[in-house]
């Protein structure tokens, strides 16, 4: 039964992947792909988020299946990253290359952690009913 | 737009659910918190792309496959977000070098995968 909400989840993040990603391309061309940049590290920032919910018990091991592994695990991508990845270091660009793969990662692991950071400012918020103590 | 979209999203779909059940399968079976069914599955999705991708370079494949096949499957079926995640748990629960270890691990043989699978398909072809 998770299988068909990772499913579900997984066509809507894709398909939010593929249009996000166009539109991304469409304004600042192929020279470097800022689409799946763009997407990779938003969906860290989303999952380190969902995941503290889950880890809270606020949301449940469905939501986890559907959200997390289905929607942000097929919104985000590794084998297009590598690939593109690749496309640089063939073209001679190694800047890029850097910026790109290690850029990427590192930026990634930065938005996992600030999306768990949020998630427990929202959960403060929601317990106590105001931002501070 | 809209058919390649629904192409996206059928294989997005399909390539969600497989890295699903091929990570399950693999966790359960290997007695590890160490996240080997993510790095599985990015490394052998990142092979399978470069081999779809360079068939479709090369004319094998037609061009719309690419929507179905790289960007829908294999770009549903690996995961950014899931292999941030386990690195930022290996940082607070394991040690730096497992932290290392997964972060460049994925980065570099993911790279190694893709080139292996587009020079396959290319000596394939024979270019």
């Amino acid at each position: 039964m998770n299988t068909l909400f990772v499913a579900l989840g997984g066509a809507v993040g894709a398909g939010s992947r593929y249009l996000l990603d166009s539109w991304i391309t469409s304004l600042y061309g192929t020279a470097f792909p800022w689409g799946t940049f763009i997407i990779n590290v938003s969906g860290c920032f989303l999952i380190g988020a969902v995941l503290h919910y889950v880890e809270e018990g606020v949301l449940s091991n469905r939501s986890r299946a559907f959200f997390a592994v289905g929607m942000l695990g097929g919104y985000t991508t590794f084998s297009i990253f590598s690939y593109e990845s690749l496309q640089l270091l063939s073209a001679g660009n190694l800047a890029g290359y850097m910026l790109n793969a290690f850029g990427q990662v590192l930026l990634g692991l930065l938005a996992v952690y600030l999306g768990v950071i949020m998630a427990r400012g929202t959960r403060r918020v929601w317990r106590t009913g105001r931002g501070s103590k | 737009m809209l058919e390649s979209l629904i192409y996206v999203a059928l294989g997005g779909a399909v390539g969600s659910a497989a890295r699903y059940l091929v990570g399950v399968w693999i966790m359960t079976r290997l007695d590890t918190d160490f996240p080997w069914g993510t790095f599985f599955v990015n490394v052998s999705g990142s092979f399978l792309i470069g081999v779809v991708l360079a068939f479709i370079e090369s004319g094998g494949l037609p061009g719309g496959a690419r929507h179905l096949l790289a960007v829908g499957i294999l770009g549903g079926y690996t995961t950014f977000s899931t292999f941030g995640y386990e690195t930022m748990q290996l940082l607070r629960f394991r040690s730096a070098r497992a932290t290392l270890f997964n972060a460049l691990g994925q980065l570099l043989i993911c790279l190694a995968a893709v080139y292996l699978g587009v020079v396959l398909v290319r000596g394939l072809v024979g270019e």
